[in-house]
């Protein structure tokens, strides 16, 4: 990447922060106001970079530009173990769970079954395997968002209430009570993350080309799937599900940043969503009144670049 | 080290129960060329990926210069053998500088010094690719991308190179440039195991032929005991008449 589109990009992300905490800052309640900026701020941030950091990793694990961990079903797999747990304890049950303990479980539960799942197609040689993943996954995704709502549908009416309402994603009002959680599981992934980056470089070329360099391909493999879960349940947990944001951050990424390292493409991929999500809620909550609309813009351009990268046969 | 050759032993490999390599045990010596020749389908590319541990085999052992492939740590083997698949596409976009450079990896895990830069700056030169280093490999044509992922494996440096079919998309200059190369990594103690298909090559640089058919080894053996007239003409069920040329064999497969 060119020193001067990494400049760009980070003057952005500073005026969209910029704009986000002080554009319209009265003089009485400052710090106040100030204070529930920053919060959701942060809870933005960390949204945008796990959900770009996702999306990177699960791409180079996958071979595949056109794959999210969102179309894979990553996100409907949090919703349904959501729902079954509404559906065992009770809304009141549910709604009594500590919110740090309930958050782990999930998310925990959540790492455990993708890795099981993906880990098994993902992690061998058999040159088939890539097309394989990505009829499973899709598949799965299928799989997972009807038995949530399967699940939903057979609730009571107030439970299923509580599953739709983590079901859509709602930028305007990220689950206030798990931020401090979903930090402490996000911080150290990305952190590990970009320590792996020279592995990822070399996950990249693909089994054949990583194992004679001396890579235990299997193990990132498994390490990487983790990740991805990790900073899914993160975004999903904080906001819902958000089928095509990633998308578009990656391809953003790798145009801007062709053949970068993967530390660079991680942390591009990060500013980017982290500006287009920030400057994005700015524009919609503050300037049209529109608090819960973002999503549903994005998703819709995202669908778009989808198609576009599925016309010029960019699928593989 | 020992260079004592890539040991086989009981080594098979099967896909859903169809076997496509029938157990086989055979030494490949070290310090030598040995191609690895039979018809489409044979099981040569099997054979090599299993050494190159890209697949787990069912069963069996194969041993590199005395180091177990199922045992020893992976980084370990990447010093020890490099090895190059037939089909070389990459999902990444990538340099050729880029792409010879990961040959590095196994010595210097991502933080190249001096010695990996001139590695990578000999493999370019060597492979007549100095003009192309910048280029991104999906802008090259087919033999100059073959060429920079030959590089790529030369960089590597290690004690044995396993090559299947790198003479695909190269032109006769390149290919004979290759075949010398690979000799003169031997005369310097490397071990090479190389799959052709143009038996000439073979006859002309290799020291020793492994020739095989429907996933068995069938023989083995110097080129002029291997490449005979009745040997090949079985080997691939089609009548090929072999002449002579400079005391080795010359194939007639052509006519
Ligand atoms: N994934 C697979 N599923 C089923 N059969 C396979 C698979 N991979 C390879 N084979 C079969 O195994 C046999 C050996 O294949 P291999 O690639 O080793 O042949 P080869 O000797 O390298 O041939 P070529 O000269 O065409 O490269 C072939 O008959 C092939 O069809
Ligand atoms: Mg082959």
């Amino acid at each position: 990447m060119r020193p001067r589109t990494a400049l760009v990009i980070a003057l952005l992300l500073a005026l969209a922060v910029a704009l986000w905490l002080f554009q319209g800052l009265g003089p009485g309640n400052t710090r106040f106001v100030l204070g529930l900026r920053a919060a959701k701020l942060a809870a933005l941030a960390l949204v945008a970079a796990s959900v770009g950091m996702a999306t990177v990793l699960f791409q180079t694990v996958a071979q595949n530009r056109i794959l999210t961990p969102a179309i894979m079903g990553f996100d409907a797999l949090y919703l349904l173990i959501q729902s079954l747990a509404v559906a065992t304890l009770g809304t009141v049950g549910f709604a009594m769970l500590p919110a740090g303990a309930k958050f782990a479980a999930e998310t925990l539960l959540m790492t455990a079954v993708a890795v099981a799942l993906f880990g098994a197609l993902l992690g061998r040689a058999a040159p088939d395997a890539i097309g394989r993943t990505i009829l499973t996954g899709v598949v799965l995704g299928i799989l997972f968002r009807s038995g949530a709502t399967l699940v939903a549908r057979m609730l009571d009416p107030n439970a299923h209430a509580v599953v739709q309402a983590a079901s859509f994603a709602d930028f305007g009002r990220p689950a206030a009570g798990t931020l401090g959680w979903a930090a402490a599981v996000a911080l150290p992934a990305m952190a590990l993350a970009l320590a792996l980056g020279p592995g990822f470089d070399l996950l990249a070329l693909g089994r054949e080309r990583a194992v004679p360099l001396g890579l235990p391909h299997r193990a990132m493999v498994l390490i990487t799937l983790a990740l991805v879960a990790l900073l899914t349940a993160v975004s999903t947990a904080l906001v819902g599900p958000v089928a095509f944001f990633g998308l578009i951050v990656a391809g953003l990424a790798h145009a801007l940043a062709p053949g970068a390292r993967h530390r660079v493409l991680l942390l591009t991929a990060a500013a980017l969503a982290a500006t287009l999500l920030i400057g994005g809620q700015w524009a919609f909550e503050r300037l049209l009144g529109l608090r819960a609309t973002l999503s549903v813009v994005i998703e819709c351009a995202g669908g778009i670049f989808f198609l576009a990268l599925l016309l010029k046969g960019r699928i593989r | 080290m020992t260079a004592t050759g890539i040991e086989i032993s009981g080594l098979r490999h099967a896909i859903r129960g169809t076997e496509i390599l029938a157990p086989a045990t055979l030494t490949i010596p070290a310090g030598r060329i040995t191609a690895l020749i039979g018809p489409n389908g044979a099981g040569k590319s099997t054979l090599s990926r299993l050494i190159a541990r890209i697949e787990p085999p069912p069963a069996g052992t194969v041993a590199v210069n005395g180091l177990d492939v199922a045992t020893t740590r992976t980084g370990r083997l990447a010093r020890e053998l490099a090895f190059l698949g037939q089909h070389t596409t990459l999902a990444s976009r990538l340099r050729v500088r880029e792409l010879v450079a990961f040959g590095r990896w196994p010595h210097c895990h991502g933080r190249p010094g001096p010695e990996d830069h001139a590695a990578v700056a000999r493999a370019l030169d060597d492979f007549d690719l100095a003009p192309l280093a910048g280029r991104f490999l999906d802008t090259l044509s087919g033999g100059q991308a073959q060429r920079a992922h030959l590089a790529m494996a030369v960089a590597q440096q290690t004690p044995w190179l396993i090559l299947d079919e790198p003479l695909n998309n190269l032109d006769l200059a390149h290919a004979r440039a290759l075949m010398a190369h690979l000799a003169r990594l031997r005369d310097g103690g490397g071990s090479i195991l190389v799959v052709l298909h143009d038996l000439n090559f073979a006859a002309a640089w290799a020291d020793n032929v492994v020739a095989m058919k429907a996933g068995r080894v069938i023989a083995e053996g110097p080129p002029a005991a291997v490449l005979t007239e009745d040997r090949l003409s079985a080997l691939y069920d089609t009548e090929i008449r072999v002449g002579s040329h400079g005391g080795r064999p010359l194939v007639l497969h052509h006519l």
